[in-house]
């Protein structure tokens, strides 16, 4: 049996340069190459930007537990659609992912789906209750290879637990990532504490509650020297802790979702609580800060905290509501939107933050690797110049929490090839 | 668009329904004129000023706002909703004289007469227009009328008064057919 | 005007209409007239998922004087607090043929969702919601001014009113903000720091930490109920250092002036925010308001209710 042989003819390359690109099985086998394979399939894809198959740090797939919001299968599809050829699934599933047993499970549906690598994150405390450690060396060493740590949803409030984690973890070159929200200060959050908060009476979420974790967990990662990235940062204030630690060396990482990039609490004014999510939608402030974080570096990736939820968790009362929203199949066109159609990054930045960057924090193997000849074939092909109009109706999740129902957004991923398979062409999952 | 009653036609016709009242009622005294407003209202206010000349006494005069009993308010805009004044004497065993200033289809009648069936029962009641344009709806007459102006139903009625208006006229609007 | 959701929703036009709808219907009720054919036909629902019944019976009344088909679909035991969905629930409404829902909900913004998940086709009016609004409160304490102070003017230009309480979590003061601005008053909210909300610096009024300061300032004082689980959260050390610096009592009463007036949404926590002899003293509207509540619930059922269908107008 011969190889299955592609030509993506005509695009151009993150750095601006027109190639084509050779994919023969499972690799790159050529770019630039003469388009005289005669036996390869040839696509053309003038005027679109091919990018490195975009990996997600920190994706909700609800399988486990609540298969009826999201599967391994329908989240890898809503990924594929997305350009994505990596995601790595939080552990706050029921059963949650504190053992080598979930851990192994979700790996092995994320092969059997086969559209994309799902890379399980494991919990950094049994049942997330952030008391007892997990069994993190068990994940580390399992099939899955774990070394991402996570109780996303939760924080790892104790400081001495969080220090034990961090410290655990450098046997195997792990990293903690944290969803930085002090709890005390949050107790029946709902949105972000400011003007708009006070006005609508629903209870706030101040931004000190992310910052002051934020700030004790970088002087933790500095003392103990081990590693720690920081989830869906979303306040100017956390972005300055973090520019500072990194100024100081201290060896921190930092995501931000597409979401925080567009949106601000000015949309809980309708109460909707599609918009609705944790940590909240903050300040327009807030949003710019983010930008020009990621734009210069201090955060280092885009990461969606995709967050399916069933109809009736949100078509109800706000503080009623599940906090989330989806994120996979709009990601690319989102961060178009803010960074590259404003100027404020290139498309190789793109490509660094939302392949290279996060492959290399969750030490994914073969995946991020760029475009390069011998690389694993993992490739997204984006026509900056076409535009679609989302509709939560047509999704591939299997919720339709889309906060963007009904924009029109710049951006269109057409192929997204993982390991040389063709998982989406001409915008269809395969 | 045609002049159908002038200044001086309106101010005939108020002195003269102004004598019927008091030729009816032998007298003031037992006379509670209520308009409806809002020019209804001013023609009960003029109404009083005619009789109190003439009688060389004061009438009693008050104003019942009858929107909250309105069977078409489903089919109009909000209305607001005007004051209603009773004299202090109420309206028990006396003779209420309402006045509007066109008479259509009745009903604003038969709403006035439901809003006094709430405050208390008159000896009797009777009913005063400036305008009669015909139409009726409800098996209400009037017993006193200014003029009458035949009209078709497409045309309207436009009462104005220097109280509110600046100018007394009567207007017709709208082609006869 | 479909729903009445928050002050918000209102025009300086549209606020005054309705004071000047409950002057006349409170005339009418002063008088032997007790009940208007206006919405006889009409059906309203009393949606209440939170206890109030000061509330539920007041529009009640109002809508029970315009003539209207009361249904009353309660608090506690009902399906709403047993987890069905404000779905089902406004489907059911829907069934029924509401024309009006008149929602008094725990959730802030759960009247909103009503409105505009388009479940029913009926008339929102919010009864209170949460920490967010009570719009008719704010009107009938509006409208209890406008009677006392406000010498014949249609709006509130120039009264002084203090607010005085837990703001952060009062529906009743967010309401009361918003309209007395509208209406041209000046009010400043008199709480300790921790209650109030942050953010309320872009609030229209004047904000201070000292009662005693603010009182002979002020047209009007409108204390606010102290919930009995505040005590427990740490926004302030006790009941008797919260009365101390914040109950309007006797000796606070005397710096008043002389035509200010007290007033207090109720119900009141005589002893802690609200001295007895003040709440009984003859500066007190506390009762007023309550009287108030009914015309000024029946004009706003009246401004919802009565005419067309907005959009089909009619000659």
């Amino acid at each position: 049996m011969s190889e299955t042989k592609f030509v993506l003819k005509g695009g151009s390359l993150p750095d601006g340069s027109m190639r084509n690109i050779l994919i023969v099985g499972d690799s790159i086998s050529a770019i630039d190459a003469t388009v005289n394979e005669a036996d390869a399939t040839i696509i053309d894809v003038t005027g679109s930007v091919i990018l490195p198959g975009l990996v997600d740090l920190h994706t909700h797939l609800r399988e486990p537990g609540r298969e009826d919001a999201e599967t391994v299968e329908s989240a890898s599809r809503a990924g594929a659609k997305g350009g994505f050829t990596a995601l790595s699934a939080m552990a706050n599933t029921s059963p949650v992912a504190d053992n080598a047993g979930v851990v192994e499970q979700v790996y092995r549906l994320g092969q059997a789906a086969g559209l994309l690598d799902v890379f399980p994150i494991g919990a950094v405390t049994q049942g997330l209750k952030g008391e007892a450690l997990s069994e993190i060396g068990a994940m580390a060493d399992s099939v899955a290879r774990v070394r991402v740590f996570s109780d996303d949803g939760m924080c790892v409030f104790d400081p001495l637990v969080m220090r034990r984690a961090l410290e655990y973890i450098k046997k195997f070159d792990g990293v903690i990532a944290q969803h930085a929200q002090e709890p005390r200060l949050t107790v029946g959050s709902q949105m972000n504490e400011g003007e708009i908060s006070a006005r609508l009476g629903l209870r706030g979420w101040p931004a000190i509650a992310e910052e002051a974790i934020i700030a004790r967990d970088v002087l933790l990662t500095d003392h103990v020297q081990s590693r720690l990235h920081v989830c869906h940062v979303t306040t100017a204030g956390g972005v300055e802790i973090i520019r500072w630690a990194k100024a100081r060396g201290i060896n921190v990482t930092a995501e931000v979702t597409p979401h925080h990039l567009l949106l601000t609490d000015e949309l809980a004014s309708t109460y909707d609580p599609i918009f609705k999510v944790n940590p909240p939608l903050r300040t327009e402030k807030d949003v710019q800060a983010l930008r020009e974080a990621l734009a210069d570096g201090t955060i280092d990736i885009v990461a969606t905290d995709h967050a399916p939820h069933t109809m009736e968790s949100k078509e109800c009362e706000w503080q009623e509501a599940s906090f989330g929203m989806l994120g996979l199949e709009t990601a690319l066109s989102i961060v178009q939107k803010t960074m590259v159609d404003t100027g404020l990054l290139t498309w190789q930045g793109v490509a660094t933050r939302m392949s290279t960057a996060p492959a290399a924090i969750g030490a994914y193997f073969d995946q991020g690797q760029g475009l390069v000849v011998g690389a694993r074939a993992h490739i997204s092909v984006i026509d900056p110049s076409k535009t679609w109009i989302v509709d939560r109706d047509i999704v591939q999740s299997r919720s339709r929490n889309t906060p963007f129902h009904g924009y029109e957004l710049p951006g269109v991923v057409t192929h997204t090839f993982f390991k040389g398979k063709a998982t989406l062409i001409d915008g269809v999952v395969a | 668009m045609s002049v159908a009653l002038s200044a001086p036609d309106i101010s005939r016709a108020l002195i003269r329904i102004s004598h019927e009242i008091l030729e009816r009622n032998q007298g003031a005294e037992n006379i509670i004129l209520l308009g409806i407003p809002t020019r209804g209202a001013h023609l009960a206010t003029r109404i009083s000023q005619t009789i109190s000349t003439i009688e060389g006494r004061d009438v009693a005069v008050g104003m019942l706002d009858i929107t909250m009993h309105r069977d078409d308010l489903r089919m109009r805009p909000l209305r607001a909703i005007m004051p209603t004044s009773i004299p202090s004497s109420g309206i028990e065993g006396r003779d209420v004289v309402l006045i509007d200033d066109v008479f259509f289809s009745g009903r604003t009648i038969r709403a006035a007469l439901d809003a006094l069936g709430e405050i208390g029962r008159p000896r009797s009641v009777q009913l005063a227009v400036l305008v009669d344009r015909g139409h009726r709806e409800l098996p209400i007459r009037a017993d006193y009328v200014g003029k009458n102006l035949p009209t078709s139903p497409t045309q309207s009625v436009r009462v104005h008064l220097t109280e509110i208006d600046g100018i007394d006229e009567v207007l017709i609007e709208g082609e006869s057919n | 005007m479909r729903h009445l959701l928050s002050i918000n929703d209102l025009s300086l036009t549209d606020a005054i209409g309705i004071l000047d709808t409950a002057t006349e219907l409170s005339r009418i009720s002063d008088g032997q007239v007790k009940k208007l054919p206006t919405l006889r036909g009409r059906t309203i629902v009393n949606l209440f998922a939170e206890d109030s019944t000061r509330t539920r019976i007041s529009f009640e009344a109002a809508a029970k004087r315009l003539s209207a088909d009361v249904i009353n679909f309660s608090a506690k035991g009902s399906s709403i607090s047993k987890g069905e969905s404000l779905k089902d629930t406004a489907m059911t409404l829907q069934a029924m043929g509401a024309d009006a829902v008149v929602i008094r909900h725990g959730a802030s913004g759960a009247p909103q969702r009503l409105a505009d998940l388009e479940w029913m086709t009926g008339s929102v009016i919010n009864a209170g919601d949460g920490t967010h609004e009570h719009p008719s409160q704010a009107l009938l304490d509006a409208f209890t001014i406008r009677k006392h102070l406000g010498k014949g003017a249609a709006d509130l230009a120039g009264i002084k009113v203090a607010i005085v309480g837990d703001v952060l979590h009062s529906r009743v003061a967010r309401s009361n903000v918003l309209l007395l601005n509208l209406l041209g008053a000046h009010v400043t909210l008199v709480a300790p720091p921790t209650l109030l909300p942050v953010g309320v610096e872009s609030w229209p009024a004047t904000i201070s930490y000292d009662l005693d300061s603010v009182l002979s300032q002020v047209d009007v004082v409108m204390m606010l109920r102290v919930q009995q689980e505040r005590m427990s959260d740490l926004f302030f050390p006790n009941a008797r250092e919260y009365s101390r610096y914040f109950g309007l009592n006797l000796q606070r009463l005397a710096l008043m002036q002389p035509h200010a007036i007290i007033m207090h949404p109720g119900p009141m926590n005589r002893g802690l925010e609200i001295a007895a002899e003040v709440a009984d003293s003859a500066r007190s509207v506390i009762v007023e308001q309550v009287a108030n509540g009914v015309s000024v619930r029946m004009a706003i059922l009246y401004v919802l209710l009565a005419g067309a269908p907005s959009g089909s107008e009619s000659n």
